[in-house]
């Protein structure tokens, strides 16, 4: 039905009008800035992300390997147990092609994001990221990969120290 | 049907708490909770709210990422965007409704994270008509605080005596992060901020968390609890705009006092409350509060509390715990503090800080810069 329609009523506004302040308007710029405490389970996450490990954290009750670790089970309602690495290899559990980026702009090469369960942990733990040396055609659920790392130097301690899950290469598994 | 508060627990109140994020608080508020009740949250509470307001938090939707840490995972759980007194009156009516007997209420404050944390009380101010003048948020409090004073004829006097009693009083409590021997006369001499208010008038922030187990009389009975009942709840909004209100009298808790103390039957509550928790987060807001919820006649607080009628030993012990002033402002938390106070009191858990025959209890929680609403709870035991 819109479609059919090529002219609005109305006088448009362009963002110009509203920077030229054509228009009346209050401006106002908050100032909200925080610094969360990242905790005990992520503060050591964080910081093994830069000795380039993968750290989980165990519940002797329920027996499962909890990741990205945490303090409490939520199944069990208690303290967890042990500190335990995992690997940094999995597979794919769910992906999507973003053909926009953030700001809604269309973009050539489409972003590859997914969740990936990691091999260590429990079934269904992971963590989500992007995918590379892979192309929309190639991706598929189940495809096993491993984490690409940024070099020592440039890690800072966040989930983008791991640039992308990227295909095992031959000999890998 | 009754309800009462079966399980209490509370972290530590802190100026800052770097070793733990807002989840592992939680966590540990619950846990407290679950244990004092006796219950497994996984199998015996039917519903879960927790109090926040997503700007404190700094991210969106904040509910979601509270299961976890209360042992709500895929149970029903829900947000009261608004003071822990407004989710107790939440879980009160959700028991009511016979649907569910067992609920529990989290609020927590993470004020620590917060850089900015006079910017975000700003952005609550009206955008059009009072956020573009500029001037701090907390310059309300001083037009309130001076438009009390001048009404009612307190003399600052007052004010000093409220902050040195609350200060003095979380001495006492070992959760509290503000105890300290503050002389009346350190308060009034304490740096203007905002006339009539000075530095030691305003309540400093502090980390914590806040949780409490509800349950209906059946399945406190059940549970071989002894509940501390919810004998009535009440909360009012006054208009927003700071151009239109009252100023001296608090509206909002007393409406919302009214509503409670009809629930509760009490006729007289001067004369029927033993002990009250109210929201001092600026020191004359004790007094203001006192007054709306009938517990001072008009003019009457600033008065009293000189008099030592509000302190530990006297007439109507008011903010035992210290208050805000002495345990620190946890903003959402702040009413569900006061209750867990309240409750604790009247069970006679109040450890050092105990008070003799105490049976009916007022809690009472105001939203904070630049809101115009209270919430009001009337506990007690027995009957």
């Amino acid at each position: 039905m819109t479609a059919r329609i090529s002219r609005w009523p109305g006088v448009e506004l362009s963002a110009a009008d509203l920077n030229e302040r054509k228009v009346t308007q209050t401006r106002f710029r908050p100032d909200a800035k925080y610094a969360w405490s990242a905790g005990e389970a992520m503060s050591r996450f964080l910081a093994e992300l830069q000795n380039g490990r993968l750290i989980a954290r165990s519940c002797r009750r329920c027996e499962r390997i909890l990741f990205p670790p945490r303090m409490f089970c939520e199944e069990c309602f208690r303290p967890t147990d042990e500190w335990i690495f995992i690997q940094d290899t999995g597979t794919i559990e769910t992906f999507s092609v973003s053909y926009l980026d953030t700001d809604a702009k269309r973009i050539a090469e489409p972003i590859l994001v997914g969740v990936v369960s990691l091999d260590g942990a429990s079934p269904k733990m992971g963590m989500m990221h992007f995918f590379g040396e892979m192309t929309k055609d190639e991706i598929r659920i189940g495809m096993r990969v491993k984490a690409e790392w940024r070099p020592p130097r440039e890690r800072q301690g966040s989930v983008l120290d791991i640039r992308y899950f990227r295909p095992l290469r031959k000999g890998e598994q | 049907m009754r309800v009462g508060i079966i399980g209490v627990g509370m972290t530590a109140f802190r100026p800052s708490t770097p070793e733990y994020n807002w989840k592992e608080l939680m966590f540990e508020a619950a846990s407290r909770a679950y244990a004092d009740a006796e219950i497994n949250p996984r199998e015996d509470v039917d519903s879960f709210l927790t109090c926040a307001e997503d700007y404190y938090e700094g991210f969106g939707i904040f509910d979601e990422f509270v299961p976890d840490q209360l042992g709500a995972a895929l149970r029903p759980t829900c947000t009261v965007s608004g003071d822990g007194l407004q989710g107790l009156a939440n879980a009160y009516m959700q028991i009511q409704t016979g649907l569910i007997d067992v609920a529990v209420v989290e609020a927590h404050s993470k004020a620590s994270d917060i850089v900015t944390l006079d910017g975000v009380i700003e952005h609550a101010l009206d955008p059009i008509w009072n956020k573009p003048l500029g001037a701090h948020p907390f310059v309300v409090a001083g037009l309130e605080a001076d438009a009390y004073l001048r009404v009612t004829r307190t003399s600052p006097k007052a004010l000093a005596m409220v902050v040195a009693k609350n200060h003095g009083n979380a001495l006492k409590n070992p959760l509290a992060a503000y105890g300290a021997a503050v002389e009346v006369e350190d308060a009034m001499r304490s740096p203007e901020r905002f006339a009539p208010l000075r530095a030691l008038d305003i309540s400093n922030p502090a980390d914590g968390c806040v949780v409490l187990v509800l349950a209906s009389e059946r399945a406190a009975k059940k549970l071989h609890s002894n509940p501390v009942w919810i004998r009535g709840v009440g909360w009012a909004s006054d208009s927003p705009s700071l151009e239109t209100r009252d100023w001296s009298d608090a509206a909002y808790a007393r409406i919302a006092a009214e509503m409670a103390y009809r629930l509760a039957k009490v006729r007289r509550p001067a004369t029927e409350i033993d002990v009250a928790e109210i929201d001092d987060r600026f020191s004359y807001k004790e007094l203001q509060h006192l007054e709306s919820l009938g517990l001072a006649k008009k003019g009457d607080a600033g008065k009293r509390v000189m008099r030592g009628d509000y302190g530990a030993e006297g007439r109507l012990p008011v903010n035992v715990s210290g208050g805000s002033l002495g345990c620190g402002n946890v903003f959402e938390a702040t009413g569900l503090h006061r209750a867990a106070e309240v409750a604790l009191q009247l069970r006679g858990d109040a450890g050092v800080r105990q008070l003799d025959r105490v049976r009916t209890g007022v809690a009472q929680s105001w939203r904070f810069i630049p809101s115009a609403t209270g919430a009001v709870a009337v506990l007690g035991v027995g009957g």
